[in-house]
């Protein structure tokens, strides 16, 4: 009786002001669902700095979500340089943004580490010059949705 | 749920304007009338404010309720004091309201102030709140909270709002100077919109009512204006209040009556989810107070004032910036501390099963896919999305969307040409008709 939901987004990569749409529209449907304060918050985080990550270094992508009563499988897909070094690009404060990315607050280094932290399971997939899969696995809290 | 906005029937011609701006997608039109879905409604009032026809009002008390009590008082909120362009004088509005056949009044201001220094004392001593706290003066917001981020209701200020604080001093101050019963005072509260209308009658954070009755803004006003020339010339010292109690009246207000505290300001009932959504997400700078008002402007924007916001605000600023400071003595936060827990009013939940809500949620996707996502509102709700959902939630049809059923009656009809059944703004030309001739590109 696995039921599952898949939702799918495109992240525009011409625009920062358009990052956290998908997160937004994942959190509205998540909320719905009834699945608890804690998961929610700590998917959007994850859809949240993919969504930057794509926009600052990929130029965009898409991201995909799937639900089931077990939790929440968030894929990021991009065709953008991909990543060179992926153990430095985990490191905290480590990032490859431009100046004028910094200088609106983004780039500080935080995005796959975050991403990792409010995660259960991530994995990442890339190709120099290929472009770029993030696959984040947040698993539903035992006994289902909370009542706060 | 009980509410005080309500809708006049008769005249409602059943357009969509107040549904598209309901920020908690809380109307649909049924059967050429708007209708309200009480679970939804948080009674922010901007349904009333944008209805075209003026069909939604604030249910108030009419004036000739004040017969019904031997001894009145009035309450008047802050915000009234920025309806008047042309007098600075608070104390000639206060002794236009005993004009009006009060008895007495006690400012909303003062009980303002009592609040302001009781958050002083729990931000510097309490530590055990979680941070930031949020303000509770605006019930449009409490409610919100209550219905929509449920995570975010510890941090809500465990304090009494202002109005109640003041009707609660008014109530014995009125025993001590008639002689009579708590009971024969009539306390009304004057009201600047919807939301604290409602709070009156069904109070969130107190055991029973401390108000009697709730009168407009806008009702009071227009009495003001013929009571206020006929006020003693100068007004006699009614005022209690200093610029900290009257600067909740304005967006800000709160925020300025916190010195030194990490706080932010946030007006405009849309504005004030985006940062509730933020904050939720662990998004927002670290801040250890946040003033939310559901209305543009703070109080002064109530769908039940009279002035322009932009102009009562400025006002309400020059004000504070000219009355002299009449700092009320510090009370402790206990003489003013809530008496009920607030209650988890979730009405965005599919299912309590989540098998079943993951059901519905894709099927939800799919309807929200077939549909033309146009928004147009033409079936009653909000968006093509909100249709979705009232259609899995057993409150909508797919034949409600015009454009559906435009499809299934160009089946019956034999017609090859949609665009005969759609009006000129939703015509798709010849890429739907020529599909594969390539004229387009």
């Amino acid at each position: 009786m696995s039921e599952s939901l898949h939702l799918s987004y495109t992240v525009d990569g011409s625009d920062f002001t358009g990052a956290g749409r998908a997160s937004a529209a994942m959190k509205r449907i998540l909320r719905e669902i009834g699945v608890d304060m804690d998961t929610i918050r700590r998917c959007s985080i994850c859809m949240y700095e993919g969504e930057i990550n794509m926009v600052i270094h990929a130029n965009g992508g898409t991201a995909d979500v799937y639900i089931d009563e077990n939790g929440v499988k968030i894929v990021l897909c991009d065709e953008g340089p991909g990543i060179e070094d992926v153990e430095r690009a985990m490191q905290e404060g480590f990032s490859t943004a431009e100046q004028g990315v910094r200088d609106l607050g983004f780039g500080a280094g935080m995005g796959l580490p975050n991403m990792k932290r409010y995660s259960d399971e991530m994995a990442i997939e890339t190709e120099v010059g290929r472009g770029t899969t993030v696959t984040m696995t947040v698993h539903f809290p035992k006994g289902g949705g909370d009542e706060p | 749920m009980k509410h005080s906005v309500t809708l006049d029937k008769e005249r409602c011609r059943g357009c969509t304007t107040c549904v598209k701006h309901c920020p908690t997608e809380a109307i649909r039109v049924r059967r050429g009338r708007a209708h309200i879905i009480e679970e939804r409604c948080i009674d922010c009032g901007e349904c009333i404010r944008v209805c075209p026809n003026k069909m939604k009002k604030a249910v108030c008390d009419p004036l000739d309720r004040l017969q019904e009590f031997p001894f009145t008082v009035a309450l008047p909120d802050p915000s009234l004091y920025g309806q008047f362009r042309n007098t600075d004088d608070v104390n000639l509005i206060l002794a236009g309201l005993l004009g009006m056949g009060f008895d007495m009044v006690s400012e909303v201001a003062e009980g303002a102030e009592y609040i302001s220094l009781a958050t002083r004392t729990l931000l510097a001593e309490n530590h055990e709140l979680p941070r930031p706290l949020i303000s509770s003066g605006c019930p449009a917001v409490v409610r919100l909270i209550c219905m929509r981020f449920p995570k975010l209701m510890p941090n809500l200020l465990p304090l009494i709002a202002p109005f109640e604080a003041a009707a609660i001093k008014a109530r014995k101050d009125a025993v001590a100077r008639s002689g009579l019963k708590p009971e024969e005072i009539g306390v009304f509260f004057i009201s600047p919109c919807a939301a604290k209308a409602t709070a009156t009658r069904y109070p969130m954070s107190l055991e029973e009512r401390v108000v009697d009755g709730v009168l407009s803004m806008t009702d009071v006003y227009k009495e003001l204006l013929s009571t206020m020339k006929k006020a003693p010339d100068p007004a006699p010292q009614l005022c209690k209040s200093g610029p900290m109690g009257v600067g909740w009246a304005r967006a800000g207000g709160e925020m300025a009556a916190l010195p030194g505290v990490r706080c932010m300001a946030v007006d405009g009932i849309e504005n004030i989810i985006r940062i509730l959504e933020d904050l939720e997400d662990g998004m927002l700078p670290d801040m250890d107070f946040l003033e939310l008002d559901a209305c543009n402007q703070g109080c002064v924007g109530g769908v039940l004032t009279a002035e322009n916001p932009y102009v009562s605000r400025a006002k309400i600023r020059h004000l504070t910036k000219t009355m002299p400071e009449k700092r009320n003595k510090a009370l402790s936060p206990d003489t003013f501390a809530v008496q009920l827990e607030l209650v988890h009013a979730p009405s965005w939940k599919l299912d309590d099963d989540i098998v079943e809500a993951l059901r519905k949620a894709a099927r939800i996707e799919e309807l929200r896919k077939q549909l033309p996502g146009l928004d147009c509102g033409s079936c009653g709700a909000p968006s093509c999305r909100a249709l979705a959902e009232d259609i899995v939630l057993g409150i909508g049809k797919e034949n409600d969307c015009i454009f559906r059923l435009r499809e299934k009656m160009q089946i019956i009809a034999g017609s090859d040409k949609a665009d005969d059944y759609l009006p000129p703004p939703f015509r798709r030309g010849e890429k739907r008709e020529k599909g594969a001739s390539g004229e387009n590109e």
